[in-house]
């Protein structure tokens, strides 16, 4: 099938073509059109943060810094932090794929609150337009950490209208977490028990748990930022007989399980693409669902790890270590379970599969460098090193952006109705993952040697290394702009998808592509479980070339 | 380009081989992980790679004890990196008693030293080889951070509280001293140079700066400026408490608690009166913030802590606080 041969108008009657105009995306409450309206927002957001990524590695191609003065580099990663976590990472894959898809998923018309899905994209945008704010008039400087009292009283720069922002985004995510938890426990098609999840949707269950514990204390915390800047009301500030310590504390006990917001939606892609790609069950499904679980939980637990030479008793700074290697047993649960799903399966290397190897892989190398940052000795001299700036990358950008991107490749047939140029998109991957390494890697060598984070100029020794990461950035940068150049272009001249082009075995694929308004003609009846190819006569495989393999023992 | 590509730092303290060797440790194990995940995972992507178009894979849906070996070793080896962590950390945490000391006062954006002895640096650290190097830290206004790589330390400075550090530098040289929390416009440049010594050169070095007398006697001096000498008098006749034998004792407070007087505790006595009262003692002083500057404190503190030291003789001058007298000797030791 070619482009040319691919008719410019899909047929049957969808979300996309059941009405036209502004009003008709602006005012809908159809969870498949707001995850667009998300996807276009986000979009937007994170080639804002990828523009400051760009100044920030162009200004430190040289030790005195290329571009900027000290205070502009300062607003460089200040707006770069606070724009890709808290209004591209965390909305990502929730807000993205999760509120088109958990819906199709367990076979629902809708999530259980269509409007206060749409508020929570006003919301969203809302808090954005404060945060634009503070850019457009200045900038901040304070780092995307707020961290105090130079945040509440030493910075003169836009603090308010930037914590302002990230305030009231916080309550579209509040939002999106409460609608997700009552839709999965309260709109499952028949037949979809809880064991019989996708683990996306298990992975969202988790993720929305956080969302609803972690983003009020996060909301509470930028407010006392707020009164002690505007009314020196003394919260943090010892010389107004408050404790800076405190906001460390407040501000990680959101801001470490925010991590797990960004890559546990990741880690429910990654699932789904292992399982598909491999046509095989899950390994472990048990094990993969409860682990996502084990991370939310825990992950509450841990935040005192990033406070360890900040002052904290020697014995809290011992629990906080410890129980941070526990929150890394689930995820290593969760790599072996991939790892063998692929076991005697029948694997392809369509682009999804890429970035879902992909993300495994770069998961695994910012899993096991969060074992040194969780180590109390070695935390002592890496702590506040490019050495945690690249750990923290191959889990936010490494991790959850691959998982991301993998998660569009994957359901754009399911959104578009298209597929998208499979050539280019298998480039893509691979430059997006040479990039990365590359830009990446050289920060741990940089780190161990020393090279503080949020630093506008270096000793000359550290000069090569800052250039090979600068370059792998150059790479990095045509990686993210070609999915989004062939993906709109596939939206008109891709060829048509048809409802379940890979094949899979998820509800989502039982429905047309774009699927219809209401999501399926009739209540779909779940008889199966989640990835089970081989009782799946409906998908028409396991024809030739199949030998049943007895099933290993079970216990 | 100047200086190449270095790929590991200098090791110049007793504490960096340890960590040295517990990061060569993780970097063994995630080594060996990440080439077990990658090896399988291309393995299989090879191996059993889909040979017709409509070919499904096995039907295999778990195995408990496999969960529970990946679950089970990748703990117990988390353990010992626990374990071997907290160590080093109390360790890294937990000077020296006999250790010489050092005040340091950050602000936006220099490190300011004393020494005990009056030097004062600025952005640098002398200090010989060999011996036990204590830092006591605060900062004037935002959360600022000691580092020094070559010796794998660092510590968060913080505004209103004593932070401690110590090392003890085992080679000659100079090495970078980092600022490594974010304070502000030019965090990147507030830093300088720790230069260890030779002792004899440090001794040399001490003897070369201005004449300005120790810590303890400019805070001998300030003591009686700021007629603090009025109540605290060393006859226990004061309508304060005696400050004789203080540093490092057990005071019992009005409300029944005991505290270690400690730095900090001096500390938030001088600039926070009312905090801790002592048992017997009325709440009658007055507080000191805003008329004394952090390296004031550090000077009384170090005065106070001079009256804790047995004295050779009525009359003569305290010696150096944090030297008892047997390393007293050993510094001038040729």
């Amino acid at each position: 099938m070619s482009a040319a041969t691919s008719p410019r108008v899909l047929g049957h009657e969808n979300y996309l073509n059941v009405s036209y105009g502004v009003k008709s995306w602006l005012l809908t409450t159809d969870h498949k059109r707001i995850g667009l309206l998300y996807l276009a927002s986000i979009t937007l957001y994170f080639f804002l943060g990828g523009a400051f990524a760009v100044l920030i590695r162009l200004h430190l191609l040289t030790p005195e810094g290329a571009l900027v003065q000290a205070e502009t580099y300062n607003k460089f990663f200040t707006m770069h932090g606070i724009i890709m976590v808290f209004f591209f990472l965390i909305p990502s894959i929730p807000a993205v794929l999760g509120n088109f898809l958990i819906p199709l998923m367990i076979g629902a018309r809708d999530l259980a609150f269509p409007r206060l899905n749409l508020a929570s994209w006003y919301i969203f945008n809302l808090g954005a337009l404060f945060t634009l704010y503070a850019v457009a008039s200045g900038g901040v400087d304070t780092g995307w950490t707020f961290y105090t009292p130079y945040s509440s009283l030493y910075s003169n720069s836009h603090v308010v209208a930037a914590a302002l922002g990230i305030f009231i985004a916080g309550f579209s995510s509040i939002l999106t977490g409460l609608n997700f938890i009552v839709t999965i426990h309260t709109m499952r098609a028949p037949g979809m028990t809880w064991f019989r999840l996708p683990i996306f949707v298990w992975a969202h269950y988790a993720t929305s748990i956080i969302f609803v514990l972690g983003t009020p204390v996060l909301a509470i915390t930028l407010g006392l930022v707020a009164l002690e800047r505007v009314f020196h009301i003394g919260i943090f500030n010892p010389a107004l007989g408050g404790d800076p310590l405190l906001f460390q504390h407040l501000f990680w006990f959101y801001s470490h399980p925010a991590v797990y917001i960004m890559v546990l939606p990741a880690m429910g892609v990654t699932t789904e693409l292992i399982a598909t790609f491999s046509r095989k069950s899950l390994f472990g499904y048990h094990f993969v669902a409860a682990a996502s679980l084990g991370i939310a939980v825990i992950g509450f637990l841990v935040w005192g790890h990033h406070m360890f030479v900040a002052g904290q008793s020697i014995y809290a700074a011992m629990v906080f270590s410890i129980l941070s290697y526990l929150v890394a047993i689930p995820s290593a649960v969760k790599v072996f379970n991939w790892t063998a799903t692929l076991y005697k399966g029948s694997v392809s290397y369509q682009t999804p599969m890429l970035y879902g190897m992909g993300f495994i892989g770069l998961f695994v190398i910012g899993g096991l460098t969060g074992l040194f940052l969780a180590a109390l000795g070695v935390d002592v001299h890496v702590h506040d090193t490019y050495f945690v700036v690249a750990h923290f990358h191959y889990i936010m950008v490494g991790g959850a952006v691959m998982g991301y991107l993998g998660g569009l490749h994957y359901w754009w047939p399911k959104i578009s109705g298209r597929l998208y140029p499979e050539g280019w998109a298998k480039l893509a991957a691979l430059i997006l993952f040479v990039g990365f390494n590359l830009t990446f890697f050289p920060q741990f060598i940089l780190g161990y040697l020393g090279m503080p984070r949020r630093y506008h100029a270096y000793p000359a020794e550290f000069q090569v290394l800052n250039v090979m990461s600068s370059a792998g950035a150059s790479i990095l940068g045509v990686g993210y702009l070609l999915p989004m150049v062939y993906l709109i272009w596939s939206m008109r001249y891709g060829p048509i998808a048809g409802p379940n082009p890979w094949p899979a075995t998820g509800l989502e694929w039982q429905t047309p592509s774009p699927p219809p308004p209401e999501n399926f003609a009739r209540t779909p009846v779940v008889t199966w479980e989640a990835y089970d190819f081989a009782s799946r006569k409906d998908l028409r495989l396991a024809g030739a070339g199949l030998e049943r393999l007895p099933a290993e023992p079970q216990d | 380009m100047q200086g190449g590509l270095p790929l590991f730092p200098e090791r110049a303290s007793s504490i960096a081989g340890r960590v040295d060797a517990l990061f060569f440790f993780l970097l063994g194990v995630a080594l060996f992980f990440s080439l077990i995940i990658t090896v399988m995972i291309v393995y299989f992507a090879v191996k059993y790679r889909r040979r017709a178009p409509d070919q499904i894979g096995a039907l295999i849906t778990g195995s408990t004890n496999l969960e529970t070996a990946w679950m089970v070793i990748p703990l117990i080896l988390a353990m010992v990196m626990f374990g071997w962590g907290a160590s080093l950390f109390v360790s890294i945490k937990t000077p020296p008693r006999d250790a010489l000391e050092v005040y340091v006062v950050g602000k936006q954006w220099m490190w300011k030293l004393q020494h005990p002895e009056g030097q004062k640096e600025i952005n640098e650290l002398h200090v010989p080889v060999g011996r036990e190097i204590k830092l006591t830290l605060t900062s004037e206004d935002v959360i600022h951070d000691f580092f020094v790589p070559a010796f794998r330390i660092k510590t968060d400075v913080l505004p209103g509280r004593y932070s401690t550090l110590w090392f003890k530098a085992t080679r000659p040289g100079q090495y970078h001293l980092f600022c490594a929390q974010y304070c502000g416009t030019n965090h990147a440049i507030m830093g300088g140079w720790v230069t260890v010594m030779e002792p004899a050169e440090f001794q040399t070095w001490l003897s070369g700066g201005p004449a300005e007398g120790s810590l303890a006697s400019a805070g001998e001096k300030l003591f009686h400026a700021l007629a603090c000498a009025t109540c605290h008098r060393s006859d226990s006749q004061g309508r304060g408490p005696k400050l004789d034998g203080l540093y490092g004792s057990m005071v019992r407070l009005g409300n029944g608690q005991s505290v270690l007087a400690d730095e900090g505790y001096i500390r938030q006595s001088i600039l926070n009166p009312k905090a801790k009262i002592v048992a017997g003692y009325q709440s009658l002083m007055p507080t000191f913030q805003g008329l004394v500057t952090e390296e004031q404190v550090l000077q009384l503190i170090a005065y106070i802590k001079s009256l804790s030291l047995p004295r050779p003789s009525p009359g003569a001058a305290p010696p150096a606080p944090g030297r008892t007298p047997s390393q007293g000797q050993a510094t001038k030791r040729p």
